[in-house]
């Protein structure tokens, strides 16, 4: 069983909800991401999601689109981003990492390389924005066949005629966005999102969970409640940003799983 | 035309839409339904002799189409060799090839009932056709324009604005031409209901660069008639600028299946095509990746991280090119090189002196591979070169270059 399964089937036992935190490999350096990934799991956290810079992220907000440029103002590399996470794995075996991302990145390594190196890393996961359904040759088969789970978005325009499609190669989880829009930008509301997750459900198996516009435990818990779990991103990433220590953002971190915990 | 269609360089792209191994459909899940729709929609008009009929009527008498194929015979006579023609489509209104496509585009818009027209823009060229054709017909528009070129391209903001435009200036990433796009996908993602993105390029996801070629194919189409009419026969050899690659993909795509004619793109070579990256040559100078939505040349580091290109001629600073292009450059069917910006200067000086014709620094990079050319083939030998758009628009960067102040 996968890290990304087992740590479900955990939460689905206990009757608890996921949390899912999102921070930028190498933002503002690679001692900092160390550091809140080692601390994020007993902040509450259940998946890391674990960014890698972009020059152009088409799909993210301010927030997130700086935290890139930080990044790779640091000298961020996809060698510094899987030492991360190889780091991350000496102390922590089970904690689910998902590498999040754009396909430039990785087509520029090389698909085959890099799902080798992904998976000896100890990476779980794939979330890359401009891979729809369309491009399933390009990584989520090979990606599928190296052992990696593909996490696919589900998004308000996936309709009931194009949803087949995009749950059908979709592994370990479902990621719902739940705005039409940028990471960071409107606010999600539980009342819009819960009869979207209910639809998904009833067409996959997988867990879903949600993202996007989630800034706040409260916020956290509300969608949590609707949904397998919720993913906060930006709101951590801003924090990062305003050059918090990092014992404050997983002070941060640990109200937010709280609050999608209680869900 | 080839009969043979097995063999044709014109039937592309496929299904998925790619070009060979170019192309494709490389968005977020949110613009996916999207651009099937647009797909949807784009087949139906084009099989649609009604939608053709409009084009043709505006075209006509809001464009000022057909534009003129011209003989440069001073412009012949200085280099000594072949016959230049000019396809002269910097008479167009707004002064460019740009409006060609987007009057395909924004009637489609209308066909699909959206209110909103989102544009990306380097220059402005783009910018002002869309502004304009939005004026037209009483739609809001949006442009987004890189803020480094906001500040550089005052006068085309100030047309914009004048045509009631919305410009935003981008501030994102490095604040330029590829910036300016991604901001305009990010708007389209979040409006996603009444909302049109008109692209100015054959670039972004399947089926913009078969659409935005189909719209500038007029320009090659007529080419190929007046040249039938005035020479009795087809050009042998075909010259335009690339940056994006629409007025050089309007030019070529008629001709691609007569195997007799000699089809070459001019990138910008900038400062020259070598390791420090200051150019904008995709093709002759960058490699195989995925940006806006297809896979292409782009100029990237071996992380697959977007460098910024640099180019004189604001209108070829884009660090891509069209998924068709790459194609005809692998297979060999078109021949891609790269022209400096002291090449174009020149050439934008005897252009003007010649011919008094101010072009664009954009054509003036095809008119420089003209130069290289021409004294070398024969008088027989006939040249097609696609003068995409006027010089108004650069006499600033021009004068700057040449060490004198012009005051707007």
């Amino acid at each position: 069983m996968t890290r990304i399964d087992a740590t479900f089937a955990r939460l689905a036992a206990e009757g608890r909800k996921a949390f899912v935190a999102y921070v930028m490999a190498g933002d503002p350096d690679a001692g900092t991401t160390l550091a809140l990934m080692r601390g994020m799991p007993a902040a509450g956290v259940d998946v890391i999601e674990l960014g890698h810079p972009f020059t152009d992220p088409m799909a993210d907000g301010p927030t997130i689109q700086l935290a890139g440029q930080r990044a790779l103002a640091g000298g961020q590399t996809m060698d510094r981003t899987l030492g991360l996470v190889r780091a991350f794995r000496e102390r922590d075996a089970t904690t689910p990492v998902v590498l999040m991302g754009y396909y430039n990145p990785i087509h520029a390594r090389g698909v085959g390389r890099f799902l080798a190196e992904a998976k000896e890393a100890g990476i779980d996961g794939l979330i890359v924005v401009d891979l729809p359904p369309e491009e399933d040759d390009e990584l989520c088969l090979p990606a599928r066949a190296a052992g990696l789970a593909f996490i696919r978005l589900a998004t308000p325009t996936t309709d009931n005629r194009r949803l087949p499609r995009v749950l059908q190669n979709t592994s370990g989880f479902v990621y719902y966005v739940s705005i039409t829009g940028i990471t960071g930008a409107a606010a999600a509301r539980s009342a819009e999102v819960a009869p979207e997750v209910a639809r998904i459900k009833a067409a996959t198996a997988l867990p879903v969970v949600v993202g996007f516009g989630i800034t706040s435990p409260d916020s956290a818990e509300a969608i949590a409640r609707v949904a397998d779990g919720a993913v906060v991103g930006s709101a951590i990433v801003g924090r990062i940003g305003e050059g918090r220590a990092v014992a404050d953002v997983l002070d941060f971190v640990q109200g937010l799983a709280a609050g999608a915990h209680r869900a | 035309m080839a009969e043979d269609l097995v063999n044709s360089y014109r039937t592309g792209p496929d299904e998925a839409g790619r070009f060979g191994t170019f192309g494709g459909r490389f968005v977020s899940e949110t613009l996916m339904p999207l651009i099937l729709e647009l797909e949807r929609q784009y087949v139906i008009a084009r099989d649609d002799a009604g939608f053709w009929a409009e084009m043709d009527d505006l075209w006509t008498h809001y464009v000022g189409r057909p534009s003129p194929l011209y003989h440069a015979e001073r412009l012949t006579a200085h280099f000594g060799g072949a016959s230049i023609y000019m396809k002269r489509d910097e008479l167009n209104h707004t002064g460019a090839h740009k409006i060609n496509n987007v009057l395909g585009q924004i009637i489609l818009a209308r066909r699909m009932g959206k209110t909103r027209i989102i544009a990306e823009t380097g220059a402005g060229q783009h910018g002002v056709a869309t502004a304009t054709v939005c004026a037209k017909f009483g739609l809001k528009c949006i442009v987004y324009m890189g803020a480094h070129d906001v500040e550089r391209q005052a006068p085309n903001v100030f047309r914009m604005r004048l045509l009631g435009a919305e410009v935003v200036p981008v501030i994102s990433g490095r604040g330029t031409l590829k910036d300016a796009m991604n901001d305009a996908l990010r708007d389209w993602v979040t409006n996603v209901r009444d909302t049109f993105y008109c692209i100015g390029t054959v670039a972004g996801p399947h089926p913009y660069p078969a659409m935005v070629r189909d719209f500038q194919s007029v320009i090659g189409r007529e080419t190929r008639a007046q040249m039938l009419a005035r020479e009795g026969r087809l050009p042998d050899t075909l010259v335009a600028a690339i940056g994006g690659g629409s007025n050089a993909m309007g030019l070529f795509h008629p001709f691609l299946d007569d195997a007799g004619v000699r089809i070459i793109g001019v990138e910008a070579g900038g400062r020259g095509v070598d390791s420090r990256m200051q150019h904008c040559a995709s093709l002759t100078g960058g490699r195989p990746g995925v940006l806006h939505g297809n896979r292409t040349y782009l100029l990237q580091d071996d992380e697959g991280q977007i460098l910024e290109g640099y180019s004189i001629s604001a209108g070829l600073d884009y660090p891509g090119v069209g998924p068709e292009h790459a194609w005809l450059h692998e297979t060999g069917r078109a021949q891609y090189v790269a022209i400096t910006d002291a090449e174009a200067l020149e050439a934008f000086r005897l252009c003007c002196a010649l011919e008094g014709i101010i072009p664009a620094l954009e054509p003036a990079h095809a008119l420089a591979h003209v130069a290289k050319i021409a004294p070398g083939l024969p008088r027989d030998h006939l040249i097609v070169m696609n003068m995409c758009g006027r010089g108004d628009k650069d006499i600033f960067t021009v004068a700057r270059h040449l060490g004198i102040e012009v005051r707007a």
